[in-house]
């Protein structure tokens, strides 16, 4: 369980994020929509405990945070594959990390595992540049998982992605996430809208900064498994993205649907 | 494959009109110049017998240069051996940096010739206190490239580093070296300039074989023309080096 009691972030005088209160339940998949530049990714940053909150509190399972949190593992925006180690490699360096006293051959095993539940089996020797976007990002998605997180951060996952492959990778990581070695609590940022109806159990909207706070959650109570064109005009779905949108300002829905 | 042939020719042009001021200078003003055409008469024998041992200071001009390279390598690798590590340090501790920043920034601008002496001073010898003198003068291009190499490694690899649970030593071989490593390699590439412009110096104050050392003494001999044969040969032997280095790094970046 995640929880941020009261967090809130400046930078100098500018005040980021203010008074944030956010709990994610174990195994529950939580998504806060945010327009860009509005604090989504300093909000992860302190809830996955690589930055800390100036005031309020951050715990995870109880436990406060000071560090990035043990069985956990985050998605970031620009893939952060290291470019000079092949796609394998990466993935390699995470389960070493993970699982200090396996053997070489496990942590190799384990690394080929999750390359091709990514449907990337044959690509493992490339280097990141020579990926596309996609298959990048379909990289950082097996490097997280392959540490068989408990926890799970995504931060704009599929935001520098193409439509079509943002399309399928929201797929993917849904199957993904059904198909853990455990379950995952997951924390996923976002612009789009749609893509946190697809994927959450429950939605929160950021408004837009400076000091900038979260609304009251949304539950999705649309079954799974979730298809993205079935999204666009199911009931619920209409009635969630209204319910999201009229707490904020006008402004705010505005852009947040544009960026969508 | 044209282009390229008139870049040459255009090169071959601007090296004979070097050429051409120089021999017109030896002709007119300059009467103690040797022209290009004695320079080559009285060089002739070290540059077509150029690995010849005939006595201590008579060597044909390749093994000159090439004692003089040896001489450069083990300054530069005990440049780099302590320029590195202490550019890392530095890179990555603001303490550090604050405690040693001004002292380096003092030390750097001092002329090779200043060293020479505290070297030989100290080792009494003068072999150890040119490699003394070499790896003071050129370690700090490796040093300072090195340290704003450190500073500048993306956040980003940083977070994946911490986010991996990397330790010490997997931090460093997977993040911190191949991210400098192309900051290295400009500092090595200064520095082995460095080190070829201290060897000369170094060598005439030394009294060693070598292209420095041999310059000096055809000087006192008062054969000018050697002069220039090893005025050009430094010339030739650094404009290689730099090249040299300058693949390694280009091949580096590319990765």
């Amino acid at each position: 369980m995640i929880e941020l009691t009261g967090a809130g972030k400046s930078y100098g005088s500018r005040c980021v994020l203010r008074g944030l209160n956010l709990a994610v339940n174990e195994g529950e998949f939580v998504s806060v929509v945010g327009s860009s530049a509005s604090g989504k990714t300093t909000l992860l940053m302190i809830a996955c405990g690589l930055l800390p909150p100036d005031a309020g509190s951050v715990s995870i399972s109880g436990q406060p945070v000071t560090d990035f949190a043990p069985g956990a593992a985050i998605v970031f925006q620009n893939y952060s594959l290291l470019p000079w180690l092949p796609a394998i490699e990466n993935i390699r360096l995470a389960v070493e990390g993970a699982f200090p006293l396996w053997t070489a051959a496990q942590h190799r095993d384990q690394a080929e595992k999750y390359l091709h539940m990514v449907g990337l089996g044959t690509a493992g020797a490339k280097r990141p540049s020579e990926l596309s976007g996609g298959m990048r990002q379909r990289v950082a998605i097996a490097r997280a998982f392959a540490v068989e997180p408990s926890l799970l951060f995504l931060d704009e996952p599929f935001g520098a992605l193409d439509a079509l492959t943002r399309a399928t990778l929201q797929q993917e990581l849904a199957r993904m996430c059904s198909e853990a070695a455990r379950p995952v609590t997951t924390l996923m940022i976002t612009n789009s809208v749609d893509e946190a109806i697809l994927l959450s159990d429950r939605v929160f909207a950021l408004s837009r900064g400076p000091g900038a706070s979260l609304s009251d959650p949304v539950a999705v109570d649309i079954p799974r498994p979730r298809a993205a064109n079935m999204i666009m005009r199911e009931e619920a779905a209409v009635r969630i993205r209204a319910r999201l949108f009229n707490p904020a300002p006008v402004e705010v829905a505005a852009h947040v649907h544009a960026s969508a | 494959m044209k282009s390229r042939l008139v870049a040459m020719s255009y090169s071959l042009v601007g090296v004979l009109l070097v050429c051409g001021v120089w021999a017109l200078l030896s002709s007119v003003v300059a009467p103690d110049l040797p022209s290009p055409l004695k320079t080559w008469e009285e060089s002739r024998l070290y540059i077509l017998s150029p690995w010849e041992k005939r006595g201590e200071m008579d060597q044909g001009i390749l093994r000159m240069a090439a004692y003089s390279l040896v001489r450069v390598a083990k300054g530069f690798l005990l440049a780099i051996m302590i320029g590195a590590p202490l550019g890392f340090l530095l890179g990555s501790s603001p303490v550090f940096h604050r405690m040693f920043d001004p002292t380096i920034q003092v030390l750097r601008p001092i002329s090779p010739l200043a060293w020479l002496p505290l070297g030989l001073i100290l080792f009494r010898q003068s072999e150890p206190a040119a490699l003394f003198t070499i790896a003071l003068c050129s370690m700090w291009p490796t040093v300072i490239n090195t340290a704003s190499g450190v500073r500048s490694i993306p956040q980003d690899y940083l977070n994946v580093a911490r986010v991996l649970r990397l330790s010490r030593w997997k931090k460093f071989t997977n993040v911190w070296l191949p991210a400098t490593l192309p900051y290295l390699f400009t500092g090595f590439r200064l520095s082995l300039g460095i080190a070829w412009l201290v060897i000369v110096a170094a060598e005439m104050l030394t009294g060693t074989p070598g292209v420095g050392g041999f310059l000096w003494q055809e000087y006192n001999s008062l054969i000018y023309s050697h002069i220039l044969l090893c005025i050009l040969t430094i010339g030739i032997v650094g404009f290689v080096l730099d090249r040299l280095m300058g693949m390694a790094e280009a091949r580096l970046r590319s990765v």
